[in-house]
């Protein structure tokens, strides 16, 4: 979540689904909410209702677009020129200049104001590129993407080589008072001026000709925006991955960032960004990470290089001297002894050197290169189904074809189980089963209903779910599993002096277990979770609590205090009211529902309106007070000025909401801490039909990682063989890759079959009826598939010319009851370098009728 | 939600207002004004109620592969794409509220003078004390009677039993102070389940909001006027609609089968009557010659 993270602080929703009833004007845009998160759009129905305007802007007219006021089709691929272009419209617009709020909020909230290093050189002066570019290394040096005097970051700029990790925590690493602003926003170096250029080209006309946007109708949606933000009126943004799966999602979700600061409209209710998961705990899966480059509660994973060496070069070289991060060590200390136990000591750099390091991409694309050209031996699979939802998942399966052993464990026999007998390169006789080495292993996983553990929500919101009934036979939950190879593990490596065998033997899996099946007791894991004091076990109350000294463990800082005494669980609460509903469940960090929300106050603590009030300066109690928990040191007064030598929070002052943010201000500039640039630049989709039109020389993401070979070619800018936009996704009657839903016949029969949605133009030009069987190209793979014709989708002038667009849900695949071709047989491997998040939703193949 | 333990209040017809509900009567108001078409009422149904999934098979209709209600299918959520004048344009600015792609989850009407209840020999069809409309399984002899007498196309003979089947409002919920599946799962509140005259004045307060909000041609499928006229005194599962009846596959002006017997047996009692006279006549004259 680095395009939140890098300009916020924190890589989650800044508000929570049920505030979406409180918003003025929704816009979703990047999601189809109605079919894809049905649930929350119950609170877009209730904000309808109070009247509010919803704006879909995408590239399908979708079940979504059906309950929207406006609907705002675009190329797929161009969002940010779109919302390059609302920024632009912003900074311009007569309300923006005449109504004081809108400079009262950026000044004091955001880096606007705060000047940047005369040598920074944007993309509009350098074609295309910031200043820093290295086309040998095909990366950025960051030295001047810097607040002026604040000197160069030491975090990314000294390991230029190595996968530096995109962070949060923001521009600076220098002290607030030591950088230099200009609170009229005139100085040619501040961020606002800076901003201002850097987008003045981004103009009704560009999206007119980049996204095939009408002028008029894009300026409906900027004038819907502008009209309902202020004091009094709030607009929030949702999205989902139509705006993570790109070459630029960072930058994109990043942009949006940027233009609800600049309207006001982050830290309020009704306001903000809801980031909607692309499903189940997505977002507890990157809290507590499934992730390579980070440890729980979003610690950078340390890499093998010099800076990382030890624990004290790791937090020189991590820590921010202002700000949240500051308590860096004693977050990591306290995770490193809920790892080791008592191996953690002091005197050891409490097993630092324990930890794994990184010294390479690890990320899920390139593990499967990896495993393609036989590094990678083995793979558990849990949870996920890499020979359908993978992209390029032809190479996907040749992978899974050449590894020694291989774990499944899921509820159906799903393709990444099958592949080896029932793939279709296997029914077709182009692969022997007895030519694959690969062994499988199936094993019966248990479902939802049949487990305790927990979810953790788009809104950052944990909750609590009981076993219903134990899993039928053999299967057991993930939890059970993963306890038992833990507990193998450290019995075969008994006695093992290697470096491996020691990092087993220090871990501690000392979890009870009990009951008839001996499972695990999962409230021991949410004890650890949670914290406790090491000498007596006892729960630490939140994350103030934790000390760098060893004396406490915790195994996710930004979770603690969800189980603050002995038999609580703050996510088995089930108070609900139709307020922030501070009772229900427990949302990271400390139960707050929407985030920065000292935002939602004037700089001096006073409501912005009555209408919008949600937290507040009480003089009388000298505390914040109001509807939510507070995003902001309880009793720091807002007039507060740090002294000189203040440190973590206590140098930020008291108008300054974004705590984890080195200067405590969201930041429109984001300094160094993303590797594609400190302002989002549109670049077009790796593969795309026409040129870039706001940098013709620069047409794709310069930075962008690539994985060009023989079994992952790509298609060329505007190859003519491929000249049709394509973008994947989801149906509301299917899970993802189908694991959990097209073996269940009341699911598999409401979408019974793959298909692909395309346009009446493109069907007559092809000659092809409603149901035709039409073939689908790429250079990585071809799939045959059904035709749904439909005025859903529609043909757009991009630059003066027709470009068609294609519409593939993504679910389907050989196994089950509801199948069809294998959508990401299609789609090529590349990424964002940021998130190292793929582009599945903009790319480029041919249609022709099955003949 | 609990429902208030409805009960009808005696036998007699109480014919009132815009409807002939009963005191106590339930039912469903369909928003399709409010519905995203997730289809969560169809598979809630089937869940709760323990119908197989069938008639599996790609439609190219849309996004609706179910077609219409059936044995096994006592929810349905119909897709209607209304996009194309055939030149081509797509609208942009929508309406309030649903609009171009129309989506409706149809389902048993629970019709206040029911056509399959009448028509049913066995007696396996009943009114419940909810004055729901239910076939009784262990009764019910799979004459198909009931199939042409309703008026919306709704029981349907199962292949595997067959017998006639169809929504109960989940009757074995009702007993328990609970509402019907599909109201309980539907994420919107599209499908509103409560007592027939409460759900009606929330209907109306509905209808006059979407009109003052510009949805010109909402109105309530389902009273005397539209929907539930024609001898059936109205439906205790009722619709919110924006576009003509026809378009989502209802009758535009159903009327009970019934109400064409009396006229049938007169004119066959008549024509009996005739052509015995014209017989007797014809005889007459021949015998006197």
């Amino acid at each position: 979540m680095p395009g939140l993270g890098a300009r916020l602080g924190r890589g989650g929703a800044t508000t929570f689904q049920q505030d979406l009833a409180n918003s003025d004007c929704i816009v979703i845009m990047g999601a189809n909410m109605a079919e894809n998160h049905p649930v929350s759009f119950r609170f877009v129905m209730k904000a309808k209702e109070r009247g509010a305007t919803v704006i879909h802007i995408d590239p399908r007219f979708t079940r979504t677009s059906a309950l929207a006021d406006l609907h705002v089709p675009l190329r797929a691929g161009s969002d940010l020129v779109f919302l390059g272009a609302l920024v632009n419209h912003v900074v311009n617009s007569a309300r923006w200049h005449t109504d004081p709020f809108f400079k009262e909020y950026v000044v004091h909230y955001t880096n606007a104001a705060t000047i940047i290093d005369p040598a920074f050189r944007d993309t509009e002066e350098l074609a295309g590129l910031f200043s820093g570019y290295n086309a040998g290394r095909g990366a950025y040096s960051t030295e001047t993407w810097q607040y002026a005097g604040s000197g160069t970051d030491p975090g990314a700029a000294q390991q230029p080589e190595q996968d530096v990790q995109s962070r949060e925590g923001g521009a600076a690493t220098g002290r607030p008072e030591e950088a230099r602003t200009d609170p009229t926003l005139q100085d040619p170096h501040c961020v606002f001026q800076i901003v201002r250029r850097h987008f003045a080209r981004y103009t009704p006309e560009m999206v007119e000709r980049a996204c095939g946007v009408p002028r008029d109708r894009f300026l409906r949606v900027a004038e819907a925006l502008v009209n309902n933000s202020g004091r009094d009126r709030t607009a929030v943004f949702a999205y989902a991955v139509a705006w993570t799966q790109h070459t630029t999602g960072t930058q994109i979700i990043g942009c949006c960032a940027i233009l609800q600061l600049l309207l006001g409209n982050i830290g309020r209710p009704g306001g903000g960004i809801l980031a909607l998961r692309g499903h189940a705990t997505i977002q507890g899966s990157t809290d507590i990470p499934t992730l390579y480059n980070l440890l729980p509660g979003y610690i950078p994973m340390p890499t093998a290089t010099p800076q990382h060496r030890s624990l004290d070069a790791f937090l020189g070289a991590e820590r921010l001297e202002t700000g949240i991060w500051h308590e860096l060590p004693k977050y990591l200390i306290s995770l490193l002894k809920a790892y080791y136990g008592d191996s953690a000591r002091p005197e050891n750099g409490f097993a630092y050197d324990l930890l794994p390091k990184i010294a390479d991409d690890y990320s899920f694309q390139r593990m499967l290169l990896l495993m393609k050209d036989g590094a990678m031996k083995g793979l558990f699979c849990m949870g996920q189904n890499p020979a359908v939802g993978g992209q390029n998942a032809v190479l996907g399966r040749q992978a899974l074809a050449n590894l020694d052993w291989l774990v499944v464990r899921d509820v159906h026999e799903i393709e990444t189980a099958a592949f080896w007998h029932d793939a279709p390169e296997v029914r077709g006789g182009a692969v022997r089963p007895a030519a694959i080495k690969t062994e499988v292993f199936f094993l019966p996983a248990a479902l939802t209903a049949e487990k305790d553990g927990s979810y953790t929500n788009t809104q950052r919101l944990v909750q609590w779910h009981d076993k219903a009934v134990g899993p039928p036979g053999a299967a057991r939950s993930e939890a059970d599993f993963v306890c038992r190879l833990g507990q193998r593990l450290k019995e075969l490596y008994r006695g093992d002096d290697s470096p491996r065998g020691r990092q087993i033997a220090a871990l501690t899996w000392d979890y009870p277990t009990g009951g008839p099946r001996g499972e695990i007791d999962l409230d021991a894991v949410v004890r650890e979770i949670n914290g406790y004091t090491v000498a007596d076990g006892r729960p630490v109350p939140d994350a103030d609590a934790l000390r760098d000294d060893g004396s406490t463990a915790c195994g996710c800082w930004i979770y603690s205090g969800i189980a603050p005494q002995e038999g609580t669980n703050l996510a088995r609460n089930r108070r609900g009211d139709e307020g922030a509903a501070l009772g229900w469940g427990f949302a990271w960090p400390a139960n707050r529902r929407i985030l920065y929300n000292r935002a939602s106050a004037d700089p001096a603590g006073r409501p912005w309106s009555e209408r919008k009030a949600w937290i507040w300066w009480d003089a009388a109690e000298g505390r914040w007070a109001g509807h939510d928990v507070p995003d902001f040191p309880a009793t720091k007064p807002p007039g507060y000025r740090p002294p000189p030598d203040a440190r973590g929070l206590a140098a930020h002052p008291g108008d300054a909401p974004f705590v984890r943010m080195a200067d405590g201000k969201g930041a429109l500039f984001s300094g160094p801490s993303l590797k594609d640039g400190p302002l989002p630049t549109h670049y077009e989709p790796w593969e795309t039909p026409v040129g870039n039109v706001l940098y013709p020389e620069q047409a794709r993401s310069p930075v962008a990682p690539t994985f060009e070979r023989p079994d992952n070619p790509y298609h060329a800018v505007g190859d003519p063989r491929f000249p049709y936009v394509i973008t994947t996704y989801r149906l509301t009657e299917h899970h993802t890759a189908g694991g959990m839903s097209r073996w269940v016949p009341w699911l598999a029969e409401l979408q019974p079959e793959g298909f692909v949605e395309i346009s009446p133009e493109l069907a007559r030009e092809h000659g092809v009826d409603n149901g035709d069987r039409v073939v689908l190209s790429t250079l990585r793979g071809e799939i045959e598939t059904r035709a749904l014709v439909t005025a859903r989708l529609r043909p757009l002038t991009i630059d003066g010319r027709t470009v068609h667009q294609i519409g593939l849900p993504w679910h389907f695949g050989f196994g089950g009851l509801a199948r069809g071709a294998i959508a990401n047989d299609l789609s090529p491997l590349v990424e964002d370098p940021n998130s190292r998040i793929h582009q599945a939703k903009a790319f480029t193949c041919n249609l022709r009728k099955k003949g | 939600m609990r429902h208030s333990g409805a009960t009808r209040s005696g036998s007699n017809l109480v014919l009132t207002g815009p409807t002939g509900a009963r005191p106590g009567a339930v039912g469903f108001l369909t928003d399709t004004t409010l519905c995203i078409g997730c289809k969560a009422c169809e598979v809630a149904c089937k869940a709760w109620n323990g119908l197989p999934a069938d008639d599996f098979g790609l439609t190219g209709f849309s996004y609706d592969n179910t077609k219409d209600l059936g044995a096994a299918t006592w929810r349905h959520v119909a897709f209607i794409e209304r996009f194309d004048g055939g030149d081509g344009r797509r609208p942009t600015d929508l309406q309030p509220f649903q609009s171009d792609w129309l989506m409706l989850s149809d389902v048993c009407k629970h019709c206040v003078e029911a056509g399959c209840l009448q028509a049913c020999p066995t007696g396996a069809i009943v009114r419940t004390e909810f004055d729901t409309v239910v076939i009784q399984q262990d009764v019910c002899n799979g004459c198909g009677y009931c199939l042409p007498a309703c008026p919306f196309g709704v029981p349907a003979l199962s292949a595997t039993d067959h017998k006639a089947h169809k929504c109960t409002l989940c009757y074995d919920r009702l007993k328990d102070g609970l509402e019907p599946a599909c109201a309980k799962s539907c994420p919107t509140d599209s499908i509103q389940f409560g007592l027939v005259g409460e759900l009606l004045a929330r209907a109306r307060g509905r209808v006059e909001t979407l009109q003052g909000r510009g949805v010109a041609g909402a109105y309530i499928y389902g009273d005397r006027t539209v929907g539930g006229g024609g001898g059936i005194e109205g439906l205790n599962a009722f619709f919110i609609l924006t576009a003509p009846p026809e378009v989502y596959n209802l009758p535009a002006r159903p009327e009970l089968p019934q109400r064409k017997t009396m006229p049938s047996y007169l004119t066959t009692i008549g024509t009996a009557v005739a052509l015995g006279v014209a017989a007797f006549f014809s005889l007459r004259e021949r015998g006197g010659a």
